[in-house]
């Protein structure tokens, strides 16, 4: 059905249609409003599912963990103060191994408090072993978060997926959506190691060091399992619902001799930028990150690249510059910029290009 | 591209009435986005909207800084905030106004949208409706068409009474 | 007590019309002094302060994280006490950073007896992200993640407080400054973990004319479903305009019909607040007697 709506209530309304059984929600601006509107389809009845308004995002957390161990769907959304606050159970969900898909409004953290879109948020949670995506429309953020529990949910995967989209530039736009009707492109949950009376075991107990290891490498073939399992559930998408998607996105890349990396709401906005610029007859092109966890590396060989980054690792540098440096071996020029929800145009985007001195960092609006 | 910013005060409804802007242009078959910007007031502080209408997907996501058209739904906040920022020189302006306000150097449409909602004693908890009236207005402008003005009323709004502003805040507006 | 003139919550804050928690803060400020600082974790009041760079206390504040108010002030009050120095340190947080995420913090902070006040503006709901429901919401009463009304009742948070046995505990209630200027300041003047739970009527929240939030709060005392006392070495006492009401009280349906919230209060539910009123004040009336 073509509808017209936020990101949130995209998000929301796909959480809905992917009929979760156990939804744990709390509130943090810029996400309220998903769990608000999962509130009035529990109680108007559209979704037949139990809603826990818990007391904390740590309980959050921990109310999907306790409801993905007997093995049923569940989902849950945050942001900011709330995801870092969740940290423990963020750990605790990946390698308790449980397929729990949580919508995180990226934002800013405080101190000074700050509700504008940010990556900080998440890109600090990227060693939790949850799968990270990062959408750049109200329709991804509907479609992204539908293909999230068919992912998660795979048995090659079995990790949690947490869809993020740009707190207020995302989550509060209004655009044009359309919504499906899943059937059975999710199957219904089968986790092998839900609780089973019959079959009593110990879970999480106490595991020497000559085993931790494996569990923990277990962690990483599941993220590597998820790469393919990523691939045929966009390919099945396309198919069913006729909307493609990549791990990443490229634009006018072919022939481009510089291009410009970015996620989110940026990661759109600079293909604007990309047609400024091959207007005044610079060869650019632009690859959107969607994918953060697992980490895919897009083919830069030869170009110069300049990477946005709308978060920072302290003491290190822009973390997708970083990553994309340490995995490719491009020598990118670092451009530090829309942190706090800061302004970046187009034009700011086409400018990050014409000044590039690769191997450098910039911070847009910094003078010194 | 069509490009619209429209200045409200915080519970005026002026972020719902963005959204059903855009939402008149979409039935229309445009593509159309809308966009509150809020301040860190509680209440009542101005509060500034983005709608953009094209005919291809708009991927832009930064703020409007040189609107085609300028809503005033409030007068008095052009006493704290410069409305005709970077406003294209053919750029045109609708006031929410009782005196018949305009601006210098732009085409400017002053309607008495509070008057009209008032008069069908339209208000919503303590506030007169202005939604109703302005989508009325701007489909005068040709922004929206008439149809889809009316469509996005009878979904969103039970009540006749809005369908009664929107008409007559077409009519009052003179162009 | 005569309330001082001097402010520290100035005219330039950015709350709504009508907002009880900036007239709490008002009066609470007030009696504390200069020599205070406020600790404040995520809630209204973070809001109400103004933006950067400017502000609308003159006195420090300290913002801090949503759960950990109690346990920063912990940690700020044992630096000025090692330092020899009397700073007041004044938790100020809402319902939802009290009573939910910040119950932890305050346990451990009223149990190993931090110098500090305590204090929980209620406004029964998360206002700040829009008036979601609290533990502190009350039965029956709307709020966006309760569309159909909330089916759970109030959480007794002085119950959970009185069981660390602070030296001083009180309840006050915005429409009373009196009252609450009074609590705030003998609080003050007793060393050790004091806590105070004032209700705060917020016209957005509640559904109310904006005009009304003192009005609101004096239906809420004459009801008899908010009871001003204090309770101190163990002794309770019964407080200003709940005296009376413990005599005699108006019906409450008087104060759930004039708040927009309670639209979809059921009779059932109305008859459970009742109850609930009346069995609370003759506990309290026991205790206020002695008959424990
Ligand atoms: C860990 C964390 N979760 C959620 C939030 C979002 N948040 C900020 S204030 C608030 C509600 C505060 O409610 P309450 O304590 O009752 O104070 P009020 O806003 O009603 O004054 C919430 C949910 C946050 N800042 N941090
Ligand atoms: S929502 Fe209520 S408590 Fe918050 S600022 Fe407004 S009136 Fe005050
Ligand atoms: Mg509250």
């Amino acid at each position: 059905m073509l509808t017209f709506g936020t990101g949130n209530k995209a998000v929301a309304m796909a959480a809905r249609d992917a009929k979760p059984v156990v939804v744990a929600a709390y509130p943090i601006t810029p996400q309220t409003e998903i769990v608000e509107e999962i509130a009035n389809f529990v109680t108007d009845g559209t979704l037949a599912a139990r809603y826990i308004p818990v007391e904390s995002e740590h309980s959050s957390m921990a109310a999907c963990i306790g409801a993905a161990a007997t093995g049923v769907r569940t989902f849950t959304a945050t942001s900011s103060h709330g995801l870092v606050y969740m940290c423990e159970m963020l750990h605790m969900s990946a390698g308790a191994r449980l397929p729990i898909v949580m919508a995180n409004a990226n934002r800013a953290l405080g101190p000074g408090w700050n509700i504008g879109a940010e990556h900080s948020d998440s890109m600090s949670m990227r060693d939790t072993g949850w799968l990270q995506v990062y959408v750049s429309t109200v329709q991804e953020a509907y479609d992204a978060t539908m293909m999230a529990f068919r992912i998660a949910e795979h048995t090659d995967v079995l990790l949690p997926v947490m869809i993020n989209l740009d707190g207020f530039l995302l989550t509060h736009i209004t655009q044009t959506f359309e919504t499906v009707e899943p059937d059975d492109f999710i199957p219904p949950t089968a986790t092998p190691h839900a609780i089973d009376i019959k079959n009593p075991g110990g879970y999480g107990t106490l595991t020497p060091g000559n085993v931790h290891f494996k569990f923990r490498y277990d962690i990483e073939r599941g993220m590597r399992a998820s790469i393919p399992v990523i691939e045929e559930t966009e390919a099945e998408f396309a198919r069913r619902f006729g909307r493609e998607y990549h791990l990443y996105e490229e634009y006018r890349c072919e022939d481009a001799e510089v291009v410009i990396i970015a996620m989110g709401t940026l990661g759109k906005e600079m293909e604007v930028a990309v047609d400024i610029l091959r207007d005044e007859g610079v060869a650019a092109g632009a690859v959107r990150m969607r994918w953060f966890r697992p980490f895919i590396v897009p083919d830069l060989d030869g170009k110069d690249v300049v990477v946005i980054d709308r978060e920072y690792s302290f003491g290190y540098g822009g973390i997708l510059a970083g990553e994309l440096q340490a995995k490719s071996g491009c020598r990118p020029f670092s451009v530090i910029a829309g942190l706090g929800g800061q302004e970046v145009t187009y034009d700011d985007i086409a400018e990050f290009v014409r000044i590039r001195r690769p191997g450098t960092e910039h911070w847009f609006g910094v003078d010194d | 591209m069509f490009e619209i910013r429209l200045h409200s005060r915080g519970g005026q409804g002026g972020v719902t009435a963005a959204k059903l802007i855009a939402y008149a242009a979409f039935l229309d078959g445009k593509y159309a986005t809308a966009t509150p910007l809020y301040g860190a007031e509680r209440r009542g502080a101005p509060v500034v909207s983005f709608i953009r209408i094209d005919d291809e997907p708009i991927r832009i996501y930064s703020q409007i800084r040189n609107p085609d058209l300028v809503i005033v739904l409030d007068e008095s906040i052009m006493q704290l905030v410069d409305v005709l920022h970077g406003i294209k020189p053919d750029g045109e302006v609708l006031i929410n106004s009782q005196k018949g306000t305009e601006v210098e150097g732009h085409r400017t449409y002053p309607v008495d949208l509070t008057g009209i909602s008032l008069a069908l004693d339209l208000v919503l908890a303590g506030n007169p409706i202005l939604n109703t009236p302005l989508i009325g207005a701007i489909s005068k402008l040709g922004v929206i068409s008439q149809a889809s003005a009316k469509q996005v009323i009878a979904e969103t709004f039970r009540d006749e009474r809005n369908v009664e502003a929107a008409l007559r805040a077409y009519e009052e507006l003179k162009i | 007590m005569a309330i001082p003139d001097e402010e520290f919550l100035l005219k330039t804050t950015s709350a709504c019309a009508g907002c009880p928690s900036s007239l709490i803060l008002r009066y609470v400020t007030k009696a504390a002094g200069a020599d205070t600082v406020l600790v404040i974790p995520a809630c209204c009041t973070s809001v109400i302060q103004g933006v950067y760079p400017t502000t609308a206390m003159n006195i420090p504040v300290y913002n801090v994280a949503f759960a950990s108010a109690a346990a920063v002030a912990s940690g700020m009050s044992e630096a000025f006490r090692a330092e020899g120095r009397k700073t007041n340190v004044i938790c100020y947080a809402g319902d939802g950073g009290t009573i939910d995420i910040g119950i932890q913090a305050l346990s451990g902070a009223l149990e190993r007896g931090t110098d500090f006040l305590y204090i929980c503006y209620d406004n029964e709901a998360y206002s700040n992200t829009g008036m979601q429901r609290s533990g502190a919401t009350p039965l029956g009463a709307m709020t966006t993640t309760t569309p159909g009304g909330k089916k759970d009742h109030k959480k007794d948070l002085d119950a959970i407080v009185a069981a660390h046995n602070p030296v001083y505990q009180a309840t006050a209630c915005a429409a009373y400054p009196q009252d609450l200027y009074n609590k705030v300041e003998k609080a003050l003047s007793i060393p050790g973990p004091k806590f105070m739970h004032i209700l705060a009527p917020c016209p957005p929240g509640w559904r109310f004319p904006s005009e009304k939030t003192i009005e609101m709060g004096k239906l809420a005392v004459k009801t008899g479903l908010w009871v001003l006392y204090e309770r101190e070495g163990g002794k309770l006492t019964i407080t200003g305009a709940s005296k009376a009401a413990m005599k005699k009280r108006i019906p409450v349906e008087d104060y759930l019909s004039v708040q927009g919230r309670f639209r979809k209060i059921t009779a059932e539910e109305t008859a459970e607040v009742q109850k609930t009123v009346e069995d609370m004040i003759a506990r309290l009336q026991r205790e206020a007697d002695g008959i424990c």
